[in-house]
């Protein structure tokens, strides 16, 4: 199905299952912990092996000796692979860092062998025994002097009107650095896999992913084989916020493992290993300059942002929505790749927005303190409906304002505590704070098939539920689209052999793949009708009817099975702006003496199209909600500059938010639908619901006490000795 | 995890004869840290002596009216004794602001104590460490190492580490001491104060227990009355060690004693510094903190354990 135009009024608009409140249809299992994740499927192979990764103990230069002797002799131990055993892996697109192969260390905790023995304990306690001679080269992890080194140099992304002049015309201006700091996706589950590439022809790889043809297409070009000659499965997820869109080494290693000893051989990467092993988002410095006439309106924008990355890759840019998100005619956007020897940096749920807002919308708090405007009518103010930096493209929908008036109508915002540091309630400063939120939308062409079989109506393809719910609304579509309610309707996700979808990422998934899903639907509806020679029947109540002519589906006995793409045209990129957005709010406590922050309250209002099952949704949101929390409070990824790598690396050492860190959570949908944006008209909400929450505790805590902490996370001792004493 | 092998034993006195027995041995109660610890190979035991049967999972009053807890008794149990919430709060609070119910409900009275230190250098074992590999080194000292949680006094140049026991932090300031059996079979008693070593040049060695010397009970004194309190500040509200905490045991006149935790390697309480208690926090502070040397990232905790404590004695 091709999606050249905005959908007109449709099935959808008219909906009784889509848009409705269904309870995930694989809650039960994972409830009673019957779902199958990857580490756990003993029953799809026999005589499993267990591998256990062993990494680099440097962050760069070369290995000159793996001494596995003793780890080969070890009880139990069926073999060791190690990286100076093979030649050099090839790399995929979207990797950065070899994940296996050759003397070369691009960075701490990089793959270097994988001990395959007859159980856990046993590969695990071989792997210690391994002994690994190096030699060092110098690093670069500072991403301070990378910004001091990059003043100056690069080209800017966007470059509209004349900044400086704007600037020195300018009634109030504005000209703040702000940092934030790397940070890990801690999932619960980690990367784990099991691979049975025994007889090193056909391989079968049970995993853990996000993207299930991207995993297959590493796989493909990391070993040098045919895609073709592998399978991949991964229906049950634990989560992945962007750190299981790529091939790691879980599945890497168990692949050479199982090659090298012919049987299929699982593979988890353990915590303390994962952080620095695998990927993370990149820290953060950005300048902010904004200018304004004493009306408020903003006259220029100018933000520069720097992170990191391994070269070749990609860091974090902060910039991503600076380009779209306020109106002003004169703006200009810079990014600053920075090359650094730390761990592969790369996405992370809301890659850009979700640093870049935790500044900007700091920025944004500043500028209506210094123009005397309440936050929320400054940000309705700079609303824009076209793209600022070319206003010939509208944006396809944009209820920002609404977003700002309705929370802060649900919130009581009238009734915010007003002068910094001016409300307390025994030990605590209170402090009301809000941001706005800003998530561009996008498409990836999703496919599916559709069976009719029995009377029922069968889904497969290859996209993932990464904890998201992915089955529960694509058996909504499904319903919908076939006229059958849920129960007839079965959802088979994550399987290479089904058609290629989406996947999940980039708060992609669940528009793309419900529309991938609806295409398949309406191709299996058109074979139904040829082969009950109608035309242009309704799918209503289990019947196809076409006029007087009822036929029930179960009636029909043959199978009937029909696949189709959905394929998303230019125009919406061509003639549209995309986005999602939404407006957080929330009250924070601030400690008197200590300075500790803790959160009161929070309400979130999104604005994302047609919202397609408000359960999932807003366990999206409320998920967004606690990691926006955590990065505002606690989550860092410390760097050690010496050793160049990510000391607090496991839950003790990286806070995330904890049950107690989280009080109220209030969700607010906005009724609007994007018919821009698919034929359902529903955009991206999983993503939306991080960007900007950072910033709304930010600026409530200054709020609270007074004190302007612009270096995420807010923790106590960047306040402490600005705090009036006790 | 490295292959150990394991026995039960229903006797204290059993229990320090044979880890004097066998070169390597530990102890093991409930495991929550040890466990841990051994999956990494920080500690490496060749033998596991399980202390669960042995019976010391009582809390008896003593005939001086103090409380003798059993060395197993574990940390949920103690918090939740009737004499312990009325007569030695500060306890409970302490037990309470630790970890987690489900690992409260493992964790025992003497290996609360033993815990070791989360550095997180120790805790990765590429990394030099003097603590985990004498002579190794100390990465938290390096230049630009992640620093922030460790120790501001009573460290040395070979290792910064805090002990992380909230639970221990009360004891000091409750004047607990430590009872124990050694492998000869003689019992003795430390004070709580003269339990924990300073790491000088020897951070491996953190009590003053001697080889195999086995824990078999806590007692305290007589209850000191007064107001208790335990501050327990943390960048999350729960499942987190302590920035700083402070244990407060205040008298209506406005004496009273106080002990840091998350400042050093021992929970940290000066006699002078008690004294200077009706002075104020910043009095104390000075006393308590005199010849601190902490890092440009922990540096903050100084300024924070004096905000800590005036706000517990502002809210009176
Ligand atoms: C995730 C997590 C969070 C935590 N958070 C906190 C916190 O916030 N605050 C806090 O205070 N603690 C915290 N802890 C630590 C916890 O309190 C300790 O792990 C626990 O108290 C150890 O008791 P155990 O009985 O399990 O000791 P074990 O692990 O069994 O033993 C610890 C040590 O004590 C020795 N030992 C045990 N019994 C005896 C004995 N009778 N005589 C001599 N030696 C003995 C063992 O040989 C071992 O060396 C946390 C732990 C975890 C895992
Ligand atoms: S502070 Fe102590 S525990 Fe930490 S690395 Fe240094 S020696 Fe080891």
């Amino acid at each position: 199905m091709d999606f050249n135009q905005p959908a007109d009024q449709n099935l959808f608009d008219r909906a009784t299952v889509v848009g409705k409140p269904h309870a995930r249809i694989d809650g039960l299992l994972k409830v009673t912990g019957t779902a199958p994740y990857a580490y756990e499927r003993h029953d799809v192979v026999a005589g499993q092996l267990y591998g256990y990764p062993v990494g680099s103990a440097i962050a760069k230069g070369r290995i000159v000796a793996i001494d596995a002797d003793a780890a080969r002799s070890a009880p139990g131990v069926r073999g060791v692979v190690t990286t100076l055993d093979i030649e050099p892996l090839g790399i995929w697109n979207y990797n950065v860092a070899r994940l296996f192969g050759g003397d070369v260390v691009e960075h701490y905790q990089q793959a270097i062998a994988v001990v395959v023995a007859e159980t856990f304990e046993q590969a695990r306690a071989a792997a210690a025994l391994i002994e690994t001679t190096y030699e060092r080269d110098a690093i670069d992890v500072d991403l301070e002097a990378g910004w001091q080194r990059m003043q100056g140099t690069g080209e800017p992304s966007t470059q509209v009107g004349d900044v400086d002049a704007a600037f020195d015309s300018a009634a109030v201006t504005l000209d703040q650095m702000y940092h934030t700091p790397s940070q890990t996706h801690a999932m619960m589950e980690p990367h784990a896999s099991i691979v049975d590439w025994s007889d090193g022809g056909q391989m079968t790889v049970w995993t853990s992913s996000q993207m299930i043809e991207w995993n297959r297409q590493a796989l493909a070009t990391t070993f040098g084989i045919e895609p073709d000659r592998i399978r991949v499965e991964s229906p049950y997820i634990g989560g992945g916020f962007g750190g299981k869109l790529w091939l790691r080494a879980d599945a890497v290693l168990a692949a050479i493992g199982s090659r090298a000893l012919g049987a299929p051989v699982r593979l988890a990467l353990p915590r303390p290993f994962m952080i620095n092993n695998t990927t993370h988002r990149s820290a953060t410095i950005q300048r902010i300059r904004l200018a304004a006439g004493a009306d408020g309106k903003l006259t220029a924008i100018d933000h520069e942002a720097a992170s990191h990355t391994l070269p070749g890759g990609r860091g974090e840019n902060a910039t991503a929505q600076t380009p779209y998100f306020y109106a002003a005619p004169n703006r200009r956007v810079i990014h600053h790749l920075v090359e650094m020897h730390l761990p592969e940096a790369s996405d992370m749920r809301a890659p850009g927005e979700a640093s870049g807002l935790m500044a900007l919308e700091i920025a944004m708090d500043e500028m209506a303190e210094k123009l005397e405007m309440d936050p929320v009518e400054f940000r309705i103010l700079n609303d824009t409906q076209v793209n600022p930096s070319d206003p010939s493209i509208p944006f396809s929908e944009r209820h920002f304002v609404e977003c700002l008036r309705e929370g802060a109508d649900r919130f009581g915002w009238a009734d915010r505590n007003t002068t910094p540091g001016g409300r307390r309630e025994g030990m605590w400063w209170i402090g009301h704070g809000m941001a706005g939120a800003y998530r561009g939308h996008l498409n990836l062409k999703s496919g599916a098939r559709a069976t009719l079989s029995n009377g029922r109506v069968i889904i497969e393809t290859d996209m993932t539920d990464i904890g998201t719910g992915s089955y529960t609304i694509l058996a909504q579509t499904a319903a919908e689209t076939m006229g059958l309610p849920m129960g007839r309707v079965e959802v088979r996700l994550g399987n290479s052999a089904w058609p290629v979808s989406s996947g999940s990422g980039g708060q992609f998934g669940a528009a793309s793949s419900t529309a991938g899903v609806y295409a398949a639907c309406v191709a299996l509806r058109e074979q139904i009708a040829e082969r009950l020679g109608v035309s242009d029947p309704e799918f209503s109540d289990g019947n196809v009817v076409a006029g007087d002519n009822v036929t029930p589906l179960s009636a029909i006995t043959e199978e009937l099975s029909a696949e189709d793409s959905i394929n998303f045209g230019g125009f919406q990129t061509e003639d549209y702006l995309m986005a999602t957005f939404g407006a957080h709010f929330v009250e924070v406590a601030v400690h008197v003496a200590t300075g500790e922050t803790r959160v009161r309250r929070m309400l979130a209002v999104c604005d994302s199209g047609r919202i397609l099952n408000p359960i999932t949704a807003r366990s999206q949101v409320i998920g967004g909600m606690v990691m926006g929390t955590g990065g505002a409070l606690s989550e860092e990824l410390a760097v050690d500059l010496e050793h160049g790598f990510f000391a607090n690396h496991d839950l003790a050492g990286y806070e995330v938010a904890v049950h107690a860190d989280i009080p109220h959570q209030e969700v607010v949908f906005l009724d609007t639908v994007d018919g821009v944006a698919t034929p359902l008209k529903a955009k991206g909400v999983g993503e939306l619901g991080v960007c900007g929450v950072a910033a709304a505790i930010a600026n409530a805590a200054y709020n609270a006490t007074g004190v302007r902490v612009r270096d995420y996370p807010v923790t106590l001792d960047r306040m402490i000795d600005q705090l009036p004493a006790v | 995890m490295r292959a150990f092998s394991y026995e039960r034993v229903s006797a204290p006195a059993q229990a320090a004869s044979r880890a004097a027995e066998v070169p390597g041995a530990k102890f093991i109660a409930g495991g929550t840290n040890l466990l841990d610890l051994m999956k990494l190979e920080i500690e490496t035991p060749v033998h596991l002596i399980d202390v669960s049967g042995t019976g010391l999972d009582s809390i008896s009053d003593t005939r001086e009216g103090g409380l003798r807890i059993g060395a197993l008794v574990s940390n949920t149990d103690l918090a939740a004794n009737e004499r312990v919430r009325r007569e030695y709060g500060v306890l409970t609070r302490a037990l309470m602001a630790g970890a987690s119910g489900q690992l409260r409900n493992k964790a025992t009275t003497a290996g609360n104590l033993l815990q070791r230190t989360r550095c997180p250098y120790f805790y990765d074992t590429a990394m030099p460490c003097n603590k985990r590999a004498p002579g190794t080194g100390c990465a938290a000292l390096g230049q630009g190492a992640f620093s922030r949680q460790l120790g501001i006094i009573g460290t040395s140049d070979a290792c910064i580490a805090t002990h992380p026991s909230d639970m221990a932090v009360a004891l000091r300031v409750l004047d607990a001491e430590v009872e124990t059996v050694t492998p000869a079979g003689a019992s003795r008693t430390i004070p709580l104060d003269e339990f924990y070593r300073l790491p000088g040049d020897t951070p491996e060695i953190e009590t003053a227990l001697m080889p195999g010397e086995f824990i078999t009970a806590v007692k305290l004194p007589p209850p000191v009355g007064g107001r208790q309190a335990y501050y327990k500040v943390r960048d999350r509200a729960s499942y987190a060690f302590a920035l700083v905490s402070v244990a407060l045991v205040r008298q209506s006149d406005g004496s009273g004693r106080v002990a840091l935790g998350g400042v050093a390697p021992q929970p940290w309480r000066r006699a002078q510094a008690d004294a200077a208690l009706p002075d104020g926090a910043n009095a104390v502070m000075s006393r308590l903190l005199d010849g601190a040397s902490p890092t440009e990232e922990n540096a903050f905790k100084i300024q924070l354990a004096e905000r800590t404590l005036a706000g517990m004695l502002a809210e009176g």
